[in-house]
């Protein structure tokens, strides 16, 4: 079953002022697929992804999730609990079972994080946190895997490393994959399919698919080929977004 | 403590001795009944521990130390939590909280015997009742300080509530809890002796009162000398472990 977004309208009541995030977003992932939802900073983005996790239930309209399945979400900050070491925040995700014993450790080997599973997170460095936060996310093997920027504020090398890591663990088990990020270039190096929205309030402008080989890289021809043939078909849409990643590379 | 550099241990103890050392000479100099010296106290010591009523009257106060701090605790705890999460609760509380913050211990222990009768469940909730606003304050803090974004977490893996109170959510306010343990003992250690003077007929509190009605300095040394003991071999041996193996993850 896929994720299927319908939402009409959600708003943010803020004293008197009335401020509508997301106007009539609707979208359908099938299963597997890995689609990027890229808008400029205050689309509602963030807001789209707590209302499909549930975190976040004041809103008109509906969200239909995989029924039963697992969740994973990377937050757009590790999110690790500082008292738990890196074996036991990757463990919270799982339940306490015999047959699970040991899935934590594992994972975390395959992430060359062996030599850190008792350190803290307070030791670690930012790329090390964010790859703790992605094995929470992965270790319960989710059907359905959310990402808000997991990768924002990495130097360039350290986010291409940890993308190439989403993509192996994604390629083992096909969970469907809702992607958001602000960079252009990393949702068409990532992505099966790029959803566009616009300025908030956030709607679908573009659905676009990929069919571009892999692997691919946020720097490679490839890339920058479909960039700017969108750059050139789409000349507007892309405006706030080009000057929106400039605004929070600044902040 | 483990922490203490070599030359500071000398330099401490250097400071222990030149008190002693002073307080002879003072004695020797004062050569008067209100003033005994250290070995005249260590005399009265020994007699009072080898078949003396001190360690049943020590026992005893540290039994009503143990009662009230845990009574206090408790309560101290529930208030704050309910009133940092509860906006009407803190509303409602709040006047008490500041009430409880200014009555003087005595007049707290005073009322708890006129109305609970010269009991040992009157003392213990007179010594409880002088700590718990203290403790509601504090954790009141640490309910407020909870992070959002963690619980946010605990939600999307869909942890149990056993789980999420254990892993997520308590440890947030284990540093506020110490902060009140510290705190709060320090309080009771001082008004426990009071409640004891005031209306019991057994402990550290009681002999030292009956030993003021006879001037009978060198005996209320040798109980303060052995009450002094016992408080840093709690707080040394007890608090301060359990603070660090608490808190540890800081590092």
């Amino acid at each position: 079953m896929s994720l299927d977004v319908a939402i009409a309208r959600k708003v943010y009541r803020r004293d008197a002022d009335e401020v509508v995030a997301l106007d009539d977003l609707r979208f359908l992932v099938p299963p597997g697929q890995l689609a990027c939802v890229v808008g400029p900073s205050g689309c509602g983005k963030t807001t789209l992804l707590q209302i499909i996790a549930g975190l976040d239930r004041a809103f008109e309209g509906r969200v239909r999730r995989p029924e039963g399945k697992r969740l994973g979400m990377v937050f757009q900050t590790p999110r690790l609990m500082p008292w738990l070491s890196v074996r036991d925040n990757v463990r919270l995700a799982l339940d306490p079972s015999p047959t699970r014993e040991g899935r934590a450790e594992e994972l975390l080997r395959e992430m060359q994080l062996g030599p850190s599973l008792d350190a803290f997170p307070a030791q670690l460095s930012g790329g090390q946190q964010r790859r703790v936060a992605l094995a929470r996310a992965f270790v319960n093997d989710p059907d359905l895997l959310l990402l808000d920027e997991p990768f924002q504020s990495l130097d360039a090398p350290t986010a291409q490393h940890l993308r190439e890591l989403l993509l192996a663990l994604w390629a083992r088990k096909r969970p469907t994959i809702l992607f958001v990020t602000h960079d252009l270039r990393e949702a068409l190096s990532l992505g099966d399919r790029v959803l566009f929205l616009s300025r908030g309030p956030g709607r679908v402008v573009l659905d676009l698919p990929l069919d571009l080989p892999r692997p691919r890289s946020p720097d490679g021809a490839a890339v920058e080929a479909a960039r700017k043939r969108l750059l050139e078909s789409y000349p507007d849409l892309l405006r706030g977004l080009a000057a929106s990643s400039a605004e929070e590379s600044a902040a | 403590m483990p922490s203490v550099r070599h030359g500071d241990l000398w330099l401490r103890l250097l400071s222990a001795v030149t008190l002693v050392v002073v307080w002879e000479v003072a004695a020797a100099l004062a050569a008067s009944p209100l003033l005994p010296g250290p070995t005249a106290v260590a005399r009265a010591l020994a007699k009072l521990v080898g078949g003396g009523p001190l360690p049943l009257d020590l026992a005893i106060t540290m039994w009503r130390v143990a009662a009230s701090f845990t009574l206090a605790m408790v309560a101290g705890t529930a208030f704050g939590i309910l009133m940092g999460h509860s906006a009407r609760a803190d509303s409602f509380l709040d006047l008490w909280l500041v009430l409880g913050l200014s009555l003087p211990a005595l007049v707290i222990i005073y009322l708890c015997y006129i109305w609970g009768g010269l009991s040992e469940a009157a003392a213990i909730v007179a010594v409880a009742l002088n700590k718990v606003p203290n403790t509601a304050v504090t954790l009141r803090e640490g309910a407020r300080a909870i992070d959002q974004q963690l619980l946010q977490v605990a939600d999307v893996l869909e942890l149990s509530p056993g789980r999420r109170l254990r892993q997520v959510y308590l440890p947030q306010l284990y540093p506020y809890f110490m902060a009140a343990t510290r705190s709060g003992l320090s309080l009771i250690w001082k008004i426990v002796l009071v409640a004891e003077a005031v209306g019991r007929s057994n402990g550290v509190g009681f002999r030292l009162s009956i030993y003021f009605s006879t001037f009978d300095i060198t005996n209320i040394l040798a109980y303060t000398v052995s009450f002094v003991a016992v408080v840093l071999a709690v707080e040394g041996w007890g608090v301060r472990p359990l603070e660090r193996r608490l808190t540890r993850w800081r590092a």
